[in-house]
């Protein structure tokens, strides 16, 4: 016991110390759970992220904006590989950690509960949901994990992208005609409350924060992140002549931050537990995909054996 | 099928450019190493990030042990004079 306490400190001391941890070095049973338990969400996040999205792919308004958001659903799923990866590099297993996706085991970011119900919602998830993602993922780059942070760096090069066209399409609506002016508007009503959301409960009601803070896993709190994102976010809003959905946002002299309204955390509970608009919806078609995909995993191994079989039979001749 | 399914795991190593060392990208799953190749362009390569993939099956990589840290690299580090800064060279003599 008094080994496994000084094993403890050790590793507090070097991860203090701005030290990396890399997969094969001593860590606290706990550190390697939290962290299994924190990318595979990740990764299910991006990859059921991919869902709200391609409902837009086919109905796309023309072909540059068909091409782009195809690359950005690509991206979500390379995502949602490297993290799966790093994940791996802690022991877990990628069949196991997409089965507990698959039983509602596992959670995935809440927002991807929500229905995308116009072209406009494809430039507001750009934006917003993408700019909360950033928020949190240019944070993760920092973490002590040597994996989970080269993923992020990787992820977050990409992510600018992505934020970028979805403010693009926010632009291009926000100068067009009254009817798009109004599905911008509505696009941003239905989705910046959700969106500041992503950042999770207030501090004080999250009670793993602490301990992520203090392995470094996490390198700010929820509510910096969250207030980061809203200082940022408020003039994007003012530039596209747009109003945020919130009466009680204003800027605060004093704080050097803006001041805004109560979270309906009641809102934020309910969908965490599945009953959100479109909880039911995305788990079905994500284990729909995962086994109308069988045949294709079925037929890469005939072709491996195949091929393997083929090889021998040369070597022999 | 559900042992196949699990692919087995390839580190993927990615040149940039001629001139450049392959370097570690990340890892992946795949049937074989021509399938480990293809899913390494797509998942590894969407912005011209290489002109070369290497892929190796994970479990033939040979590691040297964090425990061995220390015996491993420690008798290098006492060698001050391996490197050019330990010397003094007078200023008149010009760079060397």
């Amino acid at each position: 016991m008094g080994e496994s306490h000084s094993l403890e400190e050790r590793f507090q001391a070097y991860v203090d110390a701005e030290n990396k941890i890399e997969p094969k070095d001593w860590m606290p049973e706990r550190y390697r759970k939290t962290l299994i338990r924190q990318i595979s969400q990740h990764a299910h996040s991006e990859v059921v992220g991919m869902l709200p999205e391609s409902n837009w792919i086919t109905r796309a308004p023309s072909l540059r904006s068909k091409l782009i958001l195809l690359a950005k659903v690509q991206d979500e799923a390379g995502h949602g590989l490297y993290l799966y990866s790093a994940a791996e590099t802690l022991g877990a297993d990628r069949k196991d950690m997409i089965d507990d996706l698959h039983t509602g085991k596992a959670k995935y970011s809440s927002i991807f509960n929500y229905p995308t119900i116009s072209w406009a919602d494809m430039g507001a998830i750009g934006w917003l949901v993408d700019g909360a993602a950033i928020a949190n993922q240019v944070m993760l780059c920092r973490t002590s994990y040597g994996p989970y942070s080269r993923a992020m760096v990787r992820i977050c090069k990409e992510e600018s992208f992505h934020q970028r066209q979805g403010y693009e399409i926010m632009m291009r609506l926000a100068k067009g005609t009254p009817e798009q002016i109004a599905m911008a508007q509505d696009a941003l009503n239905r989705w910046w409350w959700p969106s500041i959301m992503m950042f999770g409960p207030r501090d004080e009601d999250s009670p793993n924060s602490a301990q992520s803070m203090k392995w470094k896993i996490k390198r700010k709190s929820n509510d910096e992140l969250r207030q980061e994102f809203i200082d940022k976010t408020v003039p994007q809003a003012e530039f596209l002549g747009l109003t945020i959905p919130d009466p009680d946002l204003k800027w605060n002299e004093e704080t050097g931050h803006y001041d805004f309204g109560e979270i309906n955390w009641d809102e934020f509970y309910q969908v965490i537990k599945g009953n959100g608009p479109c909880n039911k919806q995305r788990l079905d078609d994500r284990r729909n995909a995962h086994e109308a995909g069988e045949w294709v995993r079925e037929a890469a191994n005939a072709y491996a054996e195949k091929e393997a079989q083929r090889r021998k039979e040369g070597n022999a001749a | 099928m559900s042992d196949k399914s699990n692919w087995k795991i390839w580190e993927v190593f990615v040149r940039s450019k001629n001139g450049l060392s392959h370097k570690h990208a990340g890892s992946l799953h795949a049937p074989d190493a021509e399938m480990a190749l293809k899913n390494a362009r797509d998942v590894y390569t969407r912005r011209s990030e290489g002109v070369s993939i290497w892929v190796v099956e994970s479990e033939a990589i040979t590691a040297s042990s964090p425990d061995e840290k220390e015996p491993l690299f420690a008798p290098s580090d006492d060698k001050v004079y391996r490197h050019p800064t330990f010397y003094e060279i007078p200023d008149e003599v010009g760079h060397m």
